[in-house]
């Protein structure tokens, strides 16, 4: 089992801060591709997909290889680290979905003891 | 991460996600009984208001649940009903306050099975979550499909946006 500190966290999350950069990063969870298909995904020009996956690479998130004249991306760089940018993004969805559990969770317990109180 | 500076990232850091090859766990402790926990999870309004965070940008157009052993449910997520993605199956095991097994069907044979359990303890409540899928392409194939709705990415900008900025 891989566990994910916050500090690892911390540096992912600046470069996961962006829609397309995580649609990116989906994608790439998926299958290798290159940056000009990528750009044809998201409908965006070479250039800014070039820089989107610049900053995903210096976060440690992809990796990239250049063969010929085809640049080739992939999901991190070792197999750990595949692994981890793939937990950030699934743990920043359930993070944020229980963030909101909790608050419901927190009403139910006031409501709770308010009745209880005036019982 | 350092506590001290960031209240939003300690919350999220209180979610622990660990993985093997065909699993996935999640894990989180609430500040409440059990049985609140329960609630929150298995009533329809309450599910809504935290299974589709506004914070994550997500519509979900319809949710029904049935939470019993043989029960069905299904979510519709989607702007309308022309862009609408259902996620549905069965409830396979249900003992109140405890445990609760689903199906996730819309994966076809790559779908996976997921256990939450509630597990109280002084006043708290452990939740964990497994997610077991047949195989590790499964896994990678399918895990998070309702994360990587695109709908969701906007407004998940803004929440780490600011966690970023913290």
């Amino acid at each position: 089992m891989v566990q994910l500190s916050d500090a690892r966290l911390d540096a992912s999350f600046a470069a996961l801060s962006d829609a397309t950069r995580r649609g990116v990063l989906a994608q790439l969870s998926r299958s290798e591709s290159s940056i000009s298909d990528l750009a044809d995904r998201f409908h965006m020009t070479l250039t800014g997909m070039k820089k989107h996956v610049g900053v995903l690479e210096q976060a440690g998130l992809v990796t990239t290889e250049k063969v010929g004249r085809v640049r080739t991306c992939r999901i991190g760089g070792r197999g750990l680290e595949a692994e981890a940018a793939w937990i950030d993004w699934y743990r920043s969805v359930w993070g944020a979905r229980f963030d909101e559990l909790d608050k419901v969770v927190q009403e139910l317990k006031q409501k709770e003891q308010s009745d209880e109180r005036s019982k | 991460m350092n506590e001290a500076n960031s209240a939003d990232a300690s919350v999220q850091g209180r979610t622990k996600v660990e993985r093997s090859d065909r699993e996935i766990v999640v894990t989180r402790t609430f500040d409440a009984p059990a049985h609140l926990v329960y609630q929150a999870w298995t009533t329809s309004e309450l599910f809504k208001r935290w299974w589709a965070p506004r914070s994550l940008g997500m519509n979900l157009r319809s949710v029904d649940l049935d939470v019993r052993t043989g029960g069905t449910y299904r979510l519709e997520f989607g702007e309308d009903a022309a862009n609408s993605m259902a996620f549905f199956g069965n409830y396979v095991e249900v003992i109140p306050n405890s445990k609760i097994v689903w199906t996730n069907d819309e994966g076809g044979e790559e779908g996976s099975v997921t256990t939450v359990t509630f597990e109280e303890q002084d006043g708290q409540t452990l939740l964990t979550m497994r997610e077991v899928y047949p195989s590790k392409e499964a896994l990678e194939a399918n895990a998070g499909a309702e994360g990587a709705l695109p709908e969701q990415f906007d407004q998940l900008d803004e929440l780490l946006a600011s966690m970023a900025a913290d």
